[in-house]
């Protein structure tokens, strides 16, 4: 297993969503793309996250990706060739009573959306209540998009990788990227077991290990890695159609929860816990997993009567900012990033992989991403 | 330093010799337990109300059930006992408990973990029907509440345990239909040097076997469970099976109690991080100890059949060893001879449960020849075949890459009914050893825990 491997016109560093509906896409464009991934596809945040496909609450920028995502979402069980348990069942976002000023940003948020191709309908508290009768008496008012949903985040990335390899990319498992740099006119990338990639293109898709790569090229990332919580409950019967999260500049208030056709309730928010990348490990305090439950209560006091019957967590990379780093580099040709999706990245994800194989096959693209460019962080001393 | 913290998880067997040994060594150690009365599994105590003697409930274990609940209940007053009380999670060097709807952590200097074991299972087609039982079921179904699973009952599987639940069922008057072992004789004939370990115990689990002849049930070693046979409206009807000799065969049964031996309740340890290697002889992924039951956490012990499956007696030596070896980290003084003795106990022990695991072999290749349609993970309703097909079609060759594709081990259980049977399959539809296969990784909360879970102060 050493040596030389044949090239390809793009090398693709991350299996995670991004790393595999990017080679799918490029393939698709009818580009050369080999992807390298140290454990096995999908099965770091992209494998591990709550699911919620959901446009509402991204910034208004955000929305033309999320509305190009949204178009794959919908088809992805034909694109793929494999069910990943997409339900376009809505989704409600709320506020509580003690934050009054919460719904005025969700009135707010909702005008403008309208102009971004998102339609949501705000309703009273009581409104929600009559048609959502699980929601808690502390919710004041509430946004509801129809056209939101969810999906099995498990599925997903192994899906858009297998689909990659029937339309002819090369994909390596168990393959650890430990050095890149830019030899010539290509980039060189070296394996932990020893092997050589070579390509034009350099995608690094490393989730939250991308700032290892970037800084290998003099962009540094101040990024830092973050377990959020997840819980399910054992199945009960199917009831609850829309995703449900609230909206509060608390971290410790944001729960939000989802039911999956087998009927169990998917839940996740509140404190995040730590996550290790260097080990490969997060972990759920059980604190974190207290006050989720306790803040589920406030939200959904009916859900009180259930167990959770298990708990988990996966490593996300947040960014001071909470937007990704996506784009080409600011230094060096050839070189492009798509990371630190800061805990929203799911959604996006299918339309993250069409963008970027969109730029990098025809050296431009129309969605606006300049917001998420490497150099915008101050430079880290 | 004041008086350590030290925490006993489980009060049966191990925990209760264990705290014994660190009462008389001065400390006043926790024990928990989810029972409602300590006792552990096979010294199951009946409700405080109910009043059958040891004799009856215990049959040639009497003496040893009430010299061990005697002396728990000489612990009283010395001991922090919280019954009826979940260990849910570990973690930061706590012990998150629940009990009676509240939350409470406990630090813990050292932490022993006597958690036992329960059923082993392979799953045969048709054992989601009503009426298919584990037998460790069937047996608390005859202690605690003194009923039969059936009228007549086919006993499946293979270990001791078998012919011991079936012998109770016949001594209780219960219709036994058939002891059904996939075991052959010959293995427990080969295995007879080392079951001469423990002289005593085998002498009994001939007369359980004899006491069964005499009865007139009819006893099939080397079978191959097919399926159980009957519907969703009648339940269990019958059970249909390969017998030694290759021939098939079928039976009439109204309910069936199935098991292979046992397994260790090792969810704790693995949540505390104890390190875990793969053990050939059972097939089973077991955490890392050294002789006296130190795991490969610092302050973190194991004992009893938790640990590993070595019985009762041996439990009774593992908890009060672990116990011994908790003190003498703690930098308190420990009886040289007394720990020579017990390490040499748990020796033989260990060499009788190695027989036993070469006379009653968990029947790997089954998992490989069950048909697609049977029903694996009964939380998740995942069969065979969907499993299989994320093997094939999916590539999942992993343990939990499995369980993420199928949801096989998803459920309330956790897979710790069907783990290591789903662990053979994709094994065998793979064509990889089990042991590359892996385990399932344990999350929290080890049973379900309530959302209205609500907090004490710490
Ligand atoms: C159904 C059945 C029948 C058996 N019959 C026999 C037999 O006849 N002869 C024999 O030698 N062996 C038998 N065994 C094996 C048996 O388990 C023992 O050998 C013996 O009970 C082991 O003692 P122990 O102290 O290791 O565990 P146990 O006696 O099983 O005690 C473990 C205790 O830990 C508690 N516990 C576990 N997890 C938690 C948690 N998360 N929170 C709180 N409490 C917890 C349990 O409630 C239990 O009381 C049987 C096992 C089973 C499952
Ligand atoms: C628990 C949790 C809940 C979440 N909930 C939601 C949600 O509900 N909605 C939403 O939109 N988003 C959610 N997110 C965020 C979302 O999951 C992520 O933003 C998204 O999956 C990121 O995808 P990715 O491909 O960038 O990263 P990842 O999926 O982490 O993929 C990166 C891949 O790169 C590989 N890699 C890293 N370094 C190397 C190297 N040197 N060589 C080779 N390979 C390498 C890794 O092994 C990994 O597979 C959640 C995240 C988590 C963890």
């Amino acid at each position: 297993m050493s040596g030389h491997q044949p090239p390809s016109d793009v090398l693709v560093i991350g299996g995670g969503l991004m790393g595999t509906s990017a080679a799918l896409f490029l393939r698709q464009r009818g580009v050369s793309v080999t992807l390298l991934e140290s454990d096995l596809v999908g099965r770091q945040a992209s494998g591990t996250n709550f699911g919620n496909v959901r446009r509402q609450g991204r910034p208004i920028g955000q929305l033309p990706l999320a509305n190009r995502a949204i178009e794959i979402w919908r088809n992805a069980n034909a694109l793929l060739g494999s069910d990943v348990e997409y339900l376009q069942s809505g989704h409600i976002r709320v506020c509580y009573r003690e934050r009054p000023e919460m719904a005025d940003k969700m009135e707010a948020y909702a005008a403008e959306a309208r102009h971004a191709g998102l339609e949501l309908e705000l309703l009273s508290g009581n409104a929600l209540r009559a048609r959502f009768p699980f929601l808690g008496p502390e919710v004041m008012a509430g946004s509801y998009s129809a056209l939101d949903g969810h999906a099995n985040p498990r599925l997903v990335a192994p899906a858009f990788a297998r689909a990659a390899i029937r339309a002819g990319a090369v994909v390596h498992e168990n393959t650890k990227v430990t050095a890149a740099a830019k030899v010539g006119d290509d980039f060189e990338v070296a394996t932990a077991d020893g092997r050589t990639f070579r390509a034009t293109v350099l995608l690094v898709t490393a989730g939250a290990w991308g700032p290892l790569l970037s800084a290998q090229f003099g962009e540094p990332v101040p990024l830092v890695a973050r377990g959020p919580n997840m819980s399910v409950t054992e199945p009960v019967p199917y009831a609850i159609a829309p995703a449900v999260g609230v909206m509060t500049p608390v971290e410790e208030e944001t729960v939000y929860f989802r039911q999956v056709a087998r009927g169990n309730i998917v839940l996740g928010g509140s404190t995040r816990g730590p996550a290790y990348p260097d080990l490969v490990r997060s972990y759920v305090l059980p604190q974190n997993t207290l006050s989720q439950l306790r803040q589920l209560r406030r939200l959904a006091p009916a859900l009180g009567k259930l167990n959770i019957i298990r708990v988990w967590s996966g490593i996300e990379g947040y960014l001071p900012d909470s937007l990704p780093v996506m784009g080409p580099s600011a230094r060096v040709s050839g070189l492009y990033y798509a990371f630190g999706f800061s805990g929203s990245g799911f959604q996006i994800g299918p339309g993250v992989g069409a963008t970027m194989a969109e730029l990098i096959a025809t050296g431009s693209t129309a969605i606006p991403i300049d917001a998420y460019r490497v150099d915008r962080f101050p430079a880290a001393a | 330093m004041g008086q350590p913290d030290v925490i006993i998880i489980g009060a049966g067997p191990a925990g209760v010799r264990a705290a014994e040994a660190l009462v008389g060594a001065g400390l006043r150690p926790t024990i928990i337990d989810e029972g409602r009365r300590a006792g552990g599994q096979i010294y199951r105590r009946q409700p405080e109300n109910f009043r059958r003697p040891y004799g009856e409930l215990y049959g040639t274990e009497a003496g040893r059930a009430k010299a061990l609940h005697d002396g728990f209940d000489a612990l009283a007053g010395r001991v922090d006992y919280r019954p009826e009380t979940l260990v849910w999670n570990i973690a930061d060097r706590h012990v998150w408990t629940a009990a009676g709807g509240r939350q409470q952590a406990l630090p813990f200097d050292a932490l022993l973990l006597c958690t036992g074991a329960t059923d082993r299972l392979m799953p045969v087609k048709g054992w989601d029907l009503a009426g298919t039982y584990s037998l460790g079921g069937a047996q608390v179904a005859l202690k605690a509440q003194a009923c039969a699973i059936g009228r007549r009952v086919a006993f499946v599987g293979t270990g001791p345990l078998l012919y011991l639940v079936a012998a109770q069922y016949v001594k209780a008057g219960a219709g036994v239909a058939a002891v059904l072992d996939t075991s052959p004789f010959a293995a427990r004939v080969a295995a007879l040097p080392k079951l001469l370990a423990q002289p005593g115990v085998l002498r009994d689990g001939v007369a359980l076997t004899l006491a069964l002849k005499r009865a007139g049930v009819a006893l099939h070693a080397g079978v191959e469970p097919l399926e159980v046979l009957g519907d969703a409206d009648a339940g269990v009807t019958g059970l249909r099976f390969r017998d030694g000799r290759g021939r098939e065969r079928a039976i009439g049964a109204d309910a069936v109690a199935l098991g292979y031996h046992l397994r260790p309740e090792t969810q704790l340890a693995d949540l505390a991080r104890c390190a875990f290697a793969f053990e050939p002889k059972t097939r089973q992924w077991l955490p890392e100890r050294d002789g006296d039951g130190r795991s490969s956490v610092p302050g973190v012990y194991l004992a009893g059949d938790g640990a590993r499956i070595l019985g009762a007696r041996s439990a009774e030596a593992t908890g009060r060893l672990a116990a011994l070896a908790v003190l003498a980290d703690l930098g308190l003084p420990v009886d040289a001879g007394e720990l020579a003795d017990l390490r040499r106990q748990v020796a033989g022990y260990a060499r009788f449960a190695e027989g036993l695991a070469e006379a009653f072999p968990w029947p790997a290749a089954q998992a490989g020849k069950l048909p697609d349609e049977t029903v694996l993970c009964r939380c998740e309703n995942v069969t065979a075949g969907d499993l299989r097909r994320t093997v094939r079609e999916a590539g999942a060759k992993e343990a939990n890459r499995a369980k993420a594709f199928s949801r096989v081990g998803m459920g309330r259980c956790q897979g710790r009914y069907c783990g290591q049977a789903a662990a053979e399959v994709v094994a065998a539809e793979a064509g990889v050893p089990v042991e590359q296969v892996g385990r399932l990784r344990g999350q929290a909360p080890v049973k379900p825990l309530p959302i209205a879970i609500e907090e004490d102060a710490p």
